[in-house]
């Protein structure tokens, strides 16, 4: 299964662990999307921790939209463990959306800041 | 606890625009508890400003501290040594960190990222209503808990006032008609009688209206 | 009960006839003349007329500078006073300014939340309450003092009433409240208006069972319906008021051109059978932008012509 490879995987027990800290200092240090993968809704292995992730992501995804950076470049999937072929087009998904919105407007500026 | 909510962003770029060295202080304590100025949104603020300044064409310095609280002076002097590396600080505690930090800063601009409500309780996470407004002469014996300054739209003594419906305000059917629930809470005392009692003229002069109150207590004064 | 002022509608209660009221709503704006003529169509058909105080928080011309225009066409005003507006000094102030006109009659209230009118960003006042209002008249009349304790001069002689409303939430304490309204001082009551004959009846009978329909004189509120929108909008969206579905009924059954006149006679009708309850001292008319009805009303209900006391 293949899947592009310029994307960066972060293993987590449970997307509950995502706090929103995380997805903004990711954009801060350059990073051009984020996305999280939590269980189906309803599966959760701890109950509720994929519901907290996709809140936080929305959460981000405000802050991102009122700074300028974007609020599509964070999003949330959800999938079940065994759907490997559901996880790389999610994969091809995001790469895609990204590939259009470009380069996040911060690396530029760090960029020529530097 | 004192309940407080998030200036928008663009409100608190507004502010600060200006300013190249700013720091970010937060409070552990009220402000936490109501998810608006703890350590996380510290983070999340200082995060969000540095990104969006960046977009901006400008480094921005953005520093992250977080007080016990912001009233008492202790606390404060723990940042005294790195004051002097701000052009600016934006405290989210509430309003009497502002003010205070203001005091004792006396050249530095500290700049709100809060907005202060009131004094109230978690109904649940994300929802804080108010219960008290420091009319420094609580009558709350008389109403069996529940308080007709804080919780009636028009603060009547002897209230309701005919226009509540099904326990809801005249205003909003989300409020609670404050005095459907103390005549409530009056029955399950067995006190519906005191109901009869008319309540006295409020005196006002230990509100708001007689000025900025102090509390003064020499037995522990040094 | 024993006349305490020179208020007319004190005397028609006292000599034991059913009183008549209505009312008046001043304009937004500072012609007189909408005042006069308004009272002018109900004059001869009531025996005091009261003025609204900044009704629904809609800033209007004060109730006080109608009252005054009121009287100096000779006619017997109720000044109507919400504890929204002013504060204890304020009031206190605008009922001496009432009384060296000689008005002799208020009523105590509330007033609606400023955030169904106009200035709803505003701050509201509320230092004390309808109740305590109804204290402050009783004391400067009876003891001619100021709420502070200083002697007045030439107090002021009011006949002081308050508004009720069977209808309202709770209705365990409705009664309390009635009982409450007179330990405070109150004389006179208007009701809200009354479209549930019945349940007013129980109120009225509850009320009389404590002794209390003997301390105050009790004027039933009544408003014909102009159409059968207006009295589903007062069923729906009115607070306080309860309306039997076969009275909107009746009137959804009656053609639009006849709405009216069937609304004018439901109430003719309500005040036959209010007029057979005990303790309904007579009547409060609440013609909202319809006083031109008043008279109609007023006569059809065999409360014309109205007696002269003196």
């Amino acid at each position: 299964m293949q899947y592009p490879t310029d994307i960066k995987i972060i293993l987590v027990p449970c997307t509950g662990k995502l706090d929103v800290l995380h997805i903004l200092h990711a954009f801060e240090k350059g990073a051009d999307g984020v996305y999280a993968v939590g269980c189906m809704e309803g599966d959760c292995h701890y109950n509720s921790g994929n519901f907290r992730a996709r809140k936080r992501v929305e959460q981000a995804q405000h802050i991102l939209d009122a700074i300028g950076v974007g609020g599509e470049r964070a999003q949330m999937y959800n999938l079940s463990s065994s759907e490997g072929p559901r996880f790389a087009q999610i994969a091809v998904e995001m790469d895609e959306r990204i590939r259009k919105l470009g380069p996040n407007p911060i690396k530029l500026a760090k960029n020529k800041a530097a | 606890m004192i309940v407080a909510d998030k200036k928008p962003i663009e409100e608190i770029i507004e502010e600060i625009k200006e300013h190249e060295k700013i720091l970010i202080l937060g409070c552990n304590e009220c402000v936490t508890v109501c998810e608006a100025g703890g350590k996380k949104e510290v983070g999340v603020l200082a995060s969000a400003l540095r990104m969006y300044f960046l977009n901006q064409g400008r480094e921005v310095k953005i520093d992250e501290v977080t007080l016990e609280r912001q009233c008492d002076h202790e606390y404060l002097e723990e940042i005294r040594d790195v004051m002097d590396q701000y052009d600016a600080v934006v405290s989210i505690a509430c309003g009497v960190g502002v003010q205070f930090m203001a005091e004792k800063y006396h050249d530095t601009p500290i700049y709100p990222g809060v907005n202060t409500c009131f004094m109230g309780v978690t109904e649940k996470r994300g929802l804080w209503t108010e219960r008290c407004q420091g009319c420094g002469d609580c009558m709350l014996a008389r109403t069996g808990g529940i308080c007709p300054v804080s919780r009636c739209a028009k603060r009547i003594f002897n209230g309701p006032c005919g226009g509540s419906v099904k326990g809801s305000c005249e205003i909003n059917k989300e409020i609670d008609c404050a005095w459907q629930l103390i005549v409530d809470r009056l029955k399950a005392l067995n006190r519906l009688d005191d109901y009869e009692e008319l309540s006295p003229i409020k005196d006002w002069s230990t509100d708001r209206a007689g000025g900025p109150r102090k509390v003064v207590r020499e037995d522990v004064q040094e | 009960m024993k006349e305490k002022t020179p208020s007319k509608l004190e005397k028609i209660l006292a000599a034991g006839h059913m009183a008549v009221t209505s009312e008046c709503g001043p304009p937004r704006g500072s012609d007189p003349e909408v005042i006069v003529e308004k009272a002018n169509l109900i004059k001869d058909h009531v025996d005091a007329i009261n003025i609204t105080d900044n009704q629904t928080s809609v800033t209007r011309m004060c109730s006080l500078a109608a009252c005054i225009r009121l009287k100096l066409m000779g006619l017997e005003p109720v000044l109507q006073m919400v504890t929204r507006d002013r504060n204890r000094i304020a009031l206190q102030s605008d009922i001496l300014g009432a009384a060296s006109f000689d008005i002799y009659n208020i009523l105590c209230l509330s007033g609606d939340h400023q955030s169904f009118g106009d200035c709803p960003t505003g701050q509201n006042v509320h230092d004390i309450d309808s109740m305590q209002l109804i204290q402050t008249v009783r004391h400067m009349r009876d003891e001619g003092k100021f709420l502070g304790g200083d002697d007045i001069k030439r107090p002021p002689q009011m006949f002081v009433g308050a508004a009720a409303n069977p209808f309202a939430d709770p209705f365990e304490i409705r009664v309390p409240r009635l009982a409450k309204k007179i330990a405070a001082g109150v004389e006179f009551i208007q009701t809200q208006c009354i479209y549930d004959i019945d349940k007013f009846e129980l109120w009225m009978k509850m009320a009389g069972d404590r002794g209390l329909l003997e301390k105050v004189a009790i004027l039933a509120g009544v408003t014909p319906f102009k159409s059968v929108g207006m009295a589903r909008y007062m069923k729906n969206r009115v607070p306080g008021i309860e309306i039997p579905d076969e009275m909107v009924k009746r009137m959804a059954d009656t053609p639009k051109e006849k709405q009216p006149e069937e609304g004018v006679k439901i109430c003719i009708e309500s005040i036959e059978r209010l007029k057979e309850i005990k303790g309904v001292r007579g009547f409060h008319v609440m013609a909202i932008e319809w006083e031109d009805m008043v008279p109609e009303i007023v006569e059809k209900s065999g409360l014309y012509p109205r007696p002269s006391v003196e």
